[in-house]
């Protein structure tokens, strides 16, 4: 499958950002007064990240002007869902993150909401490749776990990093940086056992897609057409797909590996805002990996005809 | 609505013939002919004359090499269109409602003005039969003429699909499958007609006929080529073999 930027940048950053959102939602239940920059910071970055990304993704669509049609087929449609969820979302998280920052009202009812809505956004953007039988790879329960898991992960470590950033640490912050750490180790392994489960045999094959398989074998002798077109384009992607052993293994370095030791690095020392910023930027350079490597190791049935 | 109907009153689709397909691509050209000034926005191409011609197409004809064991290969001509599924993937995805099943015969459309271009109902089908188009950035696929065949400004015998009316060697049949009595389902029935890709489980309506048998199997290949060496008979005859003789 070609790997769209605007879709990886998409999922990415509102996975993010959604898993950020739905930290702060929790966070309302054990947390009181926080200082007003970092509840500033906090819930900006959030809604910055998932209304981004929500806007990154309608750049592929060929008639942006439309994209509000998206939200009426929820019934059947989890492209559909995933928008109204996303809508739904950012309206109750806002007048939640306006309460707690505006008027000190930590609503623990909306901040649960959030936290599941949130939450049930992600699993919605899973979804809407793990509906599509025709992409192998992609068709499997685990596929919205991963996402859900990597969003949760991701807001973590944004958390951690804000957190450090703007509260004066007095003593080593073993609690929320072990949850960090085992949201990481969590996700990865999830999406280490998501790889391995994904390299077996194809469902459809030339014989099954041409019905002569009882004839013989079945190999393309001449394509239908002598230049390229849409389906080529959209579903023909097969460059580095040879590189892709490499590249997940710089997917698990720079997504788990590195930030758990960073994470580790910051705990007692000073600095550790720095540290965690790095922890960031290493978990994005992975995730922006994993999630190109996602498009681009997909097969389609399709390919199957050519 | 992209709900897929419970069930359609009528089941119109194509059946193709394997067997007497013979890659002419005329349905390919007539198609394109037809739809690019019928039914929605016309059908693009981009750098038609230069490099990299590409272009949006609602019907494709690829040829099959199928390698039999201990049998000469034969080649299969293979048109492929949209198969207006039963269990249509295309049209539950779609967000907008711009993609959906007709509850009276069945043709899954794109209501054009409602489609986003998120591409998504193409990722959905397996057959490859959805082409979003380069210049209007809508998503393009076979409406079984949909503007034809209820069409009664034109000669009634070219009320069937463009693709239909042109196939010069007959191997495309347009008709209603959920009937059993009618001539596609009997072609079907007669033939052992077959879906393709059944698990997917998409219930395709359009149906494609197996090759028939070979007449004969041959175990050595024939010298075509000495079949087109002219044998002399009567006087020529004998003149050529006495100059043959004569060294």
């Amino acid at each position: 499958m070609h790997p769209a930027y605007s879709v990886i940048f998409f999922t990415v950053a509102s996975g993010a950002g959604l898993g950020l959102l739905a930290f702060m939602g929790l966070g309302a239940l054990r947390v009181g007064a926080m200082p007003m920059p970092f509840m500033l910071t906090t819930f900006g970055l959030a809604f910055a990240l998932t209304v981004g990304g929500l806007l990154s993704s309608t750049f592929h669509l060929g008639h942006p002007e439309r994209a509000w049609r998206a939200m009426t087929q929820w019934r059947s449609s989890w492209l559909s869902r995933e928008g109204v969820c996303a809508v739904v979302t950012l309206i109750v998280g806002a007048l939640f993150a306006a309460l707690w920052t505006f008027m000190d009202l930590a609503s623990a009812i909306l901040g649960i909401v959030t936290t599941i809505l949130a939450l049930v956004t992600v699993w919605a953007t899973g979804m809407i490749y793990a509906q599509i039988k025709a992409v192998d790879l992609w068709h499997r329960w685990l596929t919205p776990v991963c996402y859900l898991l990597f969003s949760i992960a991701g807001g973590m470590i944004l958390f951690l990093f804000l957190h450090a950033v703007f509260t004066s640490k007095t003593e080593p912050v073993w609690e929320l940086s072990s949850v960090a750490m085992i949201a990481l180790l969590v996700a990865w392994v999830v999406k280490i056992f998501w790889w391995m489960g994904g390299d077996k045999a194809p469902t459809s094959t030339p014989e099954s897609a041409t019905g002569l398989g009882h004839l013989g074998k079945v190999r393309l002798l001449e394509r239908p057409h002598t230049g390229s077109n849409y389906l080529l384009k959209e579903f023909g992607f097969t460059i580095a797909r040879k590189h892709a052993k490499k590249l997940r293994l710089i997917a698990v370095a720079l997504g788990a590996i590195l930030p758990i030791l960073l994470i580790l690095l910051a705990i007692p020392a000073p600095f550790d805002a720095f540290w965690l910023g790095l922890a960031v930027l290493s978990h994005l350079a992975g995730m922006l990996v994993e999630r190109w490597l996602f498009f681009a190791e997909a097969r389609h049935a399709v390919m199957t005809y050519y | 609505m992209t709900q897929l109907p419970e069930t359609t009153n009528r089941k119109l689709g194509l059946v193709i013939d394997l067997d007497t397909c013979v890659g002419c691509h005329a349905c390919v050209i007539s198609c394109k002919e037809w739809n690019t000034g019928g039914y929605g926005a016309p059908l693009a191409d981009t750098d038609a004359y230069g490099d990299a011609p590409s272009g949006t197409f609602l019907n494709r004809v690829h040829t099959f090499e199928v390698k039999p064991e201990n049998k000469p290969a034969m080649i299969t001509h293979f048109p492929k269109s949209c198969l207006h599924c039963e269990d249509a993937p295309c049209v539950t995805v779609c967000p907008t409602g711009a993609s959906f099943k007709r509850s009276e015969d069945g043709i899954v459309l794109v209501h054009e003005d409602h489609c986003i271009g998120c591409g998504l109902c193409a990722w959905a089908c397996p057959y490859g039969a959805r082409e979003m188009d380069a210049v209007e950035k809508v998503m393009k696929k076979c409406t079984l003429c949909v503007d034809r065949i209820y069409n009664e400004n034109i000669p009634e015998e070219d009320r069937v699909p463009s693709c239909v009316r042109t196939c010069p060697a007959k191997a495309r049949h347009f008709g209603d499958l959920g009937d059993p009595d009618s001539d596609v389902s009997r072609l079907v029935a007669d033939r052992g007609g077959f879906d393709l890709m059944p698990e997917q489980g998409t219930k395709p309506v359009n149906k494609y006929l197996p090759p028939r048998p070979k007449q004969q199997s041959l175990d050595e290949p024939i010298n075509l080529a000495s079949l087109a060496e002219p044998q002399a008979t009567g006087f020529l005859g004998w003149l050529d073999g006495a100059l043959e003789r004569l060294g």
